[in-house]
């Protein structure tokens, strides 16, 4: 029978008030750490194989750097950001822009990594199964694509939500969660700009 | 013993309505609950172990005598394979975490995970994972009729598994159904570290954590850092092997040194993975059956968190025979070495726990005093393995397939069997059978002895792991009789167990919600709990909250 | 540079040797009567690694008698008793200076063990290679070992000859080993620990039997169907012996059939067929390298890696069809008619 009220007592007056973390910032933070794992890999391959291609076309040869992508997804960074603290700020027409922004810049950027990658294959004949290099640089590049494409596909479904009007202030803390993933697929990139197209030339 | 414990909340079953067959098994299906999807996992391990166990036997019973030719080599090969690969990802993973689905969330006064709908999809998904692994009997049939079960091994070396060697589609079925586990492993633990970070109860700091929540937490956050690079170097093989790139192409240059650098990498913190649930479950049912508390909490918690980290950096003592070069050699000896600091602390803090207690020999009791043996006897020869010279003629032996079976064995098994047992209760609301208990520990005791202790010495006679048949006259004969007659026994007791399991739930004595006068909160609500855990959630105030309660005139809050 | 290496290896071994006597706890193993007894060294690496061995035996099996003791003698001495007060025992949470000790005393040991492990690993890995070293090469295929000898010139396969060494003057044979297809181990265990032999590299280990004897041992890495048939048979020999060995199969294939006109007939028909495309006989038109090397096949005393004895009964069931004898071994059934059987194992058994 209850007598719950007698046995478990509740003297929260003794105890500092309890507050916890919010669980969508911890699962994404877990979630940024395991999908970190296997893009470490990813990386040690490339700079493992470095140098040790059998045959050409070698990285010095044919990569440029990505300037425009690059600057398009930093950006993106800036916009989700801009995004969030709008929504927090109730300001619900802002937060629409500042996802369609994110989702234009994170598109750009994919398209032109498909430029890159068009004229690697047609122009200088590499490709995955070429050599060493063109294994592990599709592979490192092409995983980072995917994560990109899976932002890309979240953002425009909130970006859907919003311009629907259904977004409201108590769901920024959700839209922050997403930026976090967003924010980690721009870290990668970084890496991947430094490990590939700056060091590895 | 003392009072007992105040129930929260008495639920009348005999109200119950029997409900149509269909609708509960609908209810199984699409339930988020984490007891269900607890048990559902556990469930589903169970049936792997009987399994596993069997492709065991078989393998046992060919390496009985030398030149046997009970089952062809090829067969053999699959056998091996599908015994490693079954009980490493489909029987242990599920099994622990179904123990920690269950257990986390009414250890921290908690109603359910923090993400219940990722809890039944990492279940479903993990669960089909190992359907794909023996779906790979029927449908893995490839070129040449050289298809079926993977037969690469458990840890499927490259370039053995590249498309010229290992034709067919049997390696496939290996990679995507590890990787299917892989991504259930990835969730369930991001649920459990989630949940034990954002929902406990108010007061339970994480200093007043039960040891088996930190041992979980421990365990999950390896998961994540542990599991990726596995899936990163099984997506690599199946490019290889279907795009034609050469990640591990030794003939363009590739590195089959590299597969094993990345499969180790998560294999040896998966065996950690694997070992820490163990000792969550000693961490629990020692003291009860001591009655006293865990000696040494705070260097528990540092212990198991030393371990998780050092665990990340020894993987190549799974490669002394490589030729990593002396330096390289000597780091990975100075790493494994040093983990025995925190995991012989773990020992002695058990054996500081037991001394000076009242010990009662329950079932639970006695499973974990087996694995308290054990597991001493399986770091000891773990410090032999880790001394690289020694390990160059241990290497791929049968005294290393001793040792890690001494492991997974004789103190993860042993754990779960005592987990079983004194959670069982809390599970069902009856009490598992002692003496039928009893049955089970001896039989398998023996059983367990007799096939792993007399395992070492054919290693030590110099025989490799992984061969269908061997030579007479090499002196291996006799010893792999007895190791092959354990077996039986083995398999004996196993079955007093599922069928201790099976009765008990029908016939066993009813159990009231606290039948072992524990101190977790998950013995404060009913056996079997509602629902929705506990009517109330609970404060706490120390690390024993129901020994508090029992206690009054002595609560631990006055000493922690 | 050969005295150092001598000194090296004695030095390392003798504070080991002292200890040798822990060996007999290992009951059975150390008076097993076993050809691959670790335990029973042959050679400088084996003897230095069971040395080291018995010292880690003894730590551990002391740490199991202490620990393993205070934990039945708790067990014994703190069991309930019917009798026993229903008043829960004394609560104890720790003990810093007790926590302290059992935390410092493993990492001692864990020191000591750690630097007589790295000693060992250096003596054995960076001990420098004396200028009368033999120089063998080893190449693991599936299911078979290839071994050639590139100061004599010679190939061969699956039967590993090399001069026994003399402590007093050393001539340890140096292994360079890789791999044709996928990992392989070269394992012999009365000789010296195991080294992996990889695709695409090349690994580097050394024996010295000091006594002439064969010495056995297989393959130690899982590399396919038949991974346990991939038996290894080193022939330590004596120096004259090892120079007739040499000098043997140094010469050409036997062209000499004199009162053996099946042999003569058995090379044509060998000559004509696919054996050609996958074997060499030095000497004659055979130069496949996907194989063993032919050319002196009946000098040997087993077929198949080890797995078969080499005589006509048995190499005749095993062009026949490899399979049957070896059941996925990659040599294919030749799909022979008996006459050619017959005759193609006449000439294989006059390759001495």
């Amino acid at each position: 029978m209850m007598n719950a009220a007698n046995t478990i007592p509740i003297d929260a007056q003794l105890e500092p008030p309890w507050v916890l973390p919010s669980r969508g910032t911890v699962g994404m933070a877990c979630l940024i750490v395991a999908e970190a794992a296997i893009f470490i890999i990813f990386f040690v391959s490339y700079v493992f194989y470095l140098g040790k291609s059998l045959t050409g076309p070698y990285p010095a040869q044919v990569l440029k750097l990505p300037i425009f992508g690059t600057v398009c997804l930093l950006s993106s960074s800036f916009t989700v950001h801009f995004a969030v603290s709008a929504l927090r700020r109730n300001n619900l027409r802002n937060c629409a822009i500042g996802l369609a922004s994110t989702v234009l810049l994170g598109s750009l950027f994919l398209l032109g990594t498909a430029w890159e990658w068009y004229h690697l294959i047609h122009d200088d004949g590499l490709t995955i199964r070429t050599n060493l290099f063109g294994t592990t640089f599709y592979s490192l590049v092409g995983l980072h694509a995917t994560h990109v494409l899976v932002g890309l596909i979240m953002l425009s479904i909130a970006l859907g939500i919003s311009l629907a009007g259904r977004m409201k202030e108590a769901h920024s803390e959700r839209l922050e969660v997403l930026s976090l993933y967003w924010h980690f697929v721009d870290g990668i990139w970084v890496a991947v700009f430094l490990v590939v197209y700056v060091i590895g030339r | 013993m003392a009072d007992s414990t105040p129930v929260m909340e008495g639920i009348d079953h005999s109200l119950a309505v029997k409900r149509p067959r269909l609708e509960v098994i609908y209810e199984w299906i699409t339930t988020v609950d984490h007891k269900k999807i607890g048990l559902m996992y556990v469930g589903y391990a169970l049936l792997f172990l009987v399994i596993g166990g069997f492709e065991a036997l078989l393998m046992r019973i060919q390496l009985a005598v030398p030149n046997n030719h009970f089952v062809s080599p090829e067969v053999f090969n699959r056998l091996f394979t599908m015994h490693g690969t079954t009980m490493v990802f489909f029987m242990g993973m599920p099994m622990l975490f179904g123990f920690g689905n269950y257990l986390v969330p009414l250890m921290i006064g908690a109603r359910d995970m923090a993400f219940p709908r990722l809890n039944a999809f990492s279940f479903w998904i993990s669960a089909f994972g190992g359907l794909l692994l023996y779906f790979s009997y029927f449908g893995g049939s490839g070129l040449y009729g050289a298809g079926s079960a993977p037969d690469v091994g458990w840890f499927a070396y490259a370039p053995l598994t590249a498309k010229a060697f290992s034709p067919g589609h049997s390696t496939d079925y290996w990679t995507l159904a590890v990787f299917l586990s892989g991504i259930g492993s990835i969730g369930t633990a991001l649920n459990i570290v989630t949940t034990i970070i954002c929902m406990r109860c108010k007061g339970m700091k994480m200093s007043r954590l039960p040891l088996l929540v930190w041992l979980y937490l421990v365990m999950s956050s390896m998961v994540f850092i542990a599991v990726g690079p596995l899936t990163a170097a099984q997506i690599m093989l199946t490019l290889d092997r279907y795009v034609g790139s050469h990640f591990f192409d030794t003939q363009a240059g590739g590195s089959a040194v590299l597969w094993m650098h990345y499969f180790w990498i998560f294999g040896h913190p998966e065996v950690y993975i694997l070992v820490l649930p163990a000792f969550a479950f000693i961490n629990e049912i020692v003291p009860v059956f001591s009655r006293k508390a865990i000696f040494g909490y705070p260097a528990m918690v540092a212990a198991s968190i030393a371990i998780g980290f050092i665990s990340l950096s020894v993987w190549a003592h799974h490669m002394f025979t490589v030729g990593l070069g002396p330096a390289g050699n000597t780091f990975f000896v100075f790493a494994t070495m040093v983990i025995s600091v925190p995991t012989g602390i773990k020992i002695f803090n058990w054996l500081a726990t037991i001394w000076g207690g009242s010990i009662h020999f329950a079932v639970p009791m006695m499973f974990c005093i087996g694995f308290l043996f054990q597991f001493l006897i399986a770091g000891l020869t773990g410090i032999m393995l880790s001394v690289a010279p020694f390990d160059w003629q241990l290497s791929a032996s049968y005294f290393v397939v001793a040792h890690f079976h001494y492991v997974l064995v004789g103190a993860i098994v042993f754990a779960l069997f005592g987990a079983f047992y004194y959670w069982y209760p809390k599970v069902t609301g009856r009490m598992m059978s002692e003496t039928l208990g009893k049955w089970h520990f001896w039989l398998f005791l023996i059983g367990f002895h007799l096939t792993f202790d007399f395992m070492h010495v054919p290693g030590l006679l110099g025989m490799p792991r992984r061969i269908y048949t061997y030579e007479a006259g090499r002196g291996w004969e006799g010893w792999n009789l007895i190791v092959s007659i354990g077996a039986i026994f083995q398999v004996a007791g196993i079955a007093c167990f599922v069928f201790n399991l099976v009765r008990s739930y029908f016939r066993g004595k009813i159990a009231d919600h606290d039948p072992w006068d524990a101190w977790t909160l998950e013995w404060a609500t009913s056996s079997p709990p509602p629902s929705y855990n506990f009517a109330i959630e609970p404060t706490v105030h120390s690390r024993r909250p129901l020994w508090d309660l029992k206690h009054p005139e002595d609560p631990d809050s006055d000493y922690e | 540079m050969t005295k150092s290496f001598r000194q090296i290896a004695f030095i390392s071994a003798l504070p080991f040797r002292s200890a040798a006597w822990w060996v007999f706890l290992f009951a059975g193993t150390a008076r097993a009567k076993s050809p691959t007894n670790i335990f029973d060294p042959a050679g400088t690496p084996a003897h230095s690694i069971v040395g080291l061995s018995m010292l880690v035996f003894s730590v551990t099996a002391a740490i199991f008698l202490i620990v393993g003791g205070l934990l039945l003698y708790a067990l014994l001495r703190f069991r309930h008793r019917p009798g026993d007060s229903p008043r829960e025992p004394a609560q104890i949470y720790g003990s810093n200076q007790i926590e302290l000790a059992w935390t410092i005393i493993p990492i001692l040991i864990v020191v000591m063990l750690f630097l007589t492990t790295t000693r060992v690993i250096f003596i054995t890995e960076s001990i420098p290679k004396p200028a009368r070293a033999l120089d063998v090469t080893v190449i693991g295929h599936q299911f078979w070992w290839e071994y050639r000898y590139p100061g004599f010139g010679v190939v061969t396969a699956n039967e590993l000859h090399v001069p026994i060494s003399d402590p007093a003057n050393p001539r340890p044979t140096y292994l360079k080993m890789s791999s044709a297809d996928v990992t392989h181990s070269f394992w012999v265990p009365r000789l010296a620990g195991k080294m992996d032999v990889i695709p695409n590299r090349v690994n580097t280990m050394w024996i010295d039997p000091q006594v002439p004897g064969i010495y056995l041992g297989q393959c130690a890495q899982y590399c396919g169907t038949q991974h346990a048939k991939m038996l290894l048979r080193v022939y330590a020999q004596s120096p004259e012996d090892f120079a007739a060995w040499i000098k043997q199969q140094q010469k050409p294939a036997n062209q000499d059939f004199t009162g053996n006109p099946v042999a003569a007939e058995g090379q044509t028909v060998f000559l004509h067929n696919a054996c050609i495309n996958c074997h060499t006989v030095a000497g004659t038109v055979a130069t496949g390298h996907f194989g063993p090397d032919l050319t002196h096949l009946a000098s040997r005393d087993t077929l198949a890696s080890g797995s078969i004895q080499n005589t006509p009964d048995n190499l005749r069931k095993w062009i026949d069809d490899p399979s049957s004898m070896k059941p996925g071994a990659l040599m294919p059934p030749m799909h022979l008619n008996d006459h050619d059987l017959d005759a193609i194992t006449a000439y294989l058994t006059t390759l001495h």
